[in-house]
């Protein structure tokens, strides 16, 4: 399975590994946008966001990053049993990890819910009591935005897994060539890095 | 480059980490540390970052070159954090007048 432009398979896994650095890279810089506008309204508005903030379920949240950590640690032990060779060990493995995946989305879907109901949507219902509306509709936006963007992303990783466990399930994966699997793992992960900030910046502020 | 598998239970160890990691982040939070709580809280994310990286996405075993294309990817980050901040920091500040301009 080495396509002909390389010349052993170890320099084809290299290749896309780093290829998918590469992807990673420019994620780091789009996510990054939203985290410097988050830093420096944060930095203007210290204390409505310390308010909007205690208006998010930390308990939620916290289930929801344990969530996905456990879904990062299914995905890597789906890519180690496609390195020792265990193929119905990589399909079980990645169908935890999607449903891991789906069930964080639920719970998101949940929280987005509650904010509808209690009028924190950015909007023509926004209702936020004390001196701090502005600010708070403003961390508001942010909340969403970069919650929003975040899910987007666990919707194609869950889509990409979906995909890899047809793949894996007809023995397209063997210890010698793993590469789409791996890369995959690379994306999983990232996008739980994602959260692993997002949930101290936004929940954990007051 | 080889490969290099990692035995199981380092990722349950990492794993195990990351959790206790999550538990430290919800403490320090707890605790009501002020301006010091969002150093705290940035600093375990960064560990737990780092522990997910090498393990996890396998950059412990990955090449030099892998190496360098992650570290751009975070020092990119960095640039456009900080030159953002200067600005919006150093807005407050009072107009320089001692020099020749």
């Amino acid at each position: 399975m080495v396509a002909h432009q390389f010349d052993d398979a170890a320099q084809q896994r290299e290749a896309s590994t780093l290829g998918m650095w590469v992807f990673l890279a420019t994620e780091i810089m789009f996510f990054g946008g939203l985290f410097a506008a988050y830093t420096a309204y944060r930095y203007k508005y210290p204390v409505g966001f310390a308010e909007a903030s205690r208006h998010l379920d930390l308990l939620l949240g916290g289930i929801n990053t344990a969530v996905l950590l456990t879904s990062s640690l299914t995905m890597a032990l789906a890519v180690r049993s496609a390195q020792v060779g265990k193929r119905a060990q990589i399909v079980g493995f990645l169908v935890l990890t999607m449903l891991l995946g789906l069930a964080f989305l639920g719970i998101k879907a949940y929280e987005y819910h509650e904010k509808f109901a209690h009028h924190l949507v950015p909007g023509a219902s926004f209702a936020f009591g004390g001196m701090h509306a502005r600010e708070a509709k403003m961390f508001f936006y942010l909340y969403f935005a970069m919650t929003g963007l975040h899910a987007i992303h666990m919707l194609a990783g869950v889509a990409v897994v979906f995909y890899m466990t047809v793949a894996a399930a007809r023995g397209k994966f063997t210890p010698g060539y793993y590469n789409p699997l791996e890369v995959t793992g690379l994306y999983w992960h990232f996008v739980d890095i994602i959260w692993i900030f997002l949930y101290p910046l936004l929940y954990l502020i007051a | 480059m080889t490969d290099h598998v990692l035995p199981v239970k380092t990722y349950v160890a990492v794993f195990f980490a990351l959790l206790l990691l999550l538990a430290a982040t919800v403490t320090v939070n707890r605790l009501h540390l002020g301006e010091f709580g969002v150093v705290a809280a940035l600093t375990i994310a960064v560990i737990k970052t780092i522990l997910v990286v090498l393990f996890f996405m396998h950059v412990r075993s990955s090449s030099r070159l892998v190496w360098i294309f992650v570290g751009v990817g975070f020092y990119w980050l960095m640039i456009l954090l900080i030159l953002t901040m200067s600005d919006f920091v150093s807005r407050t500040w009072p107009p320089f007048s001692g020099g020749p301009l």
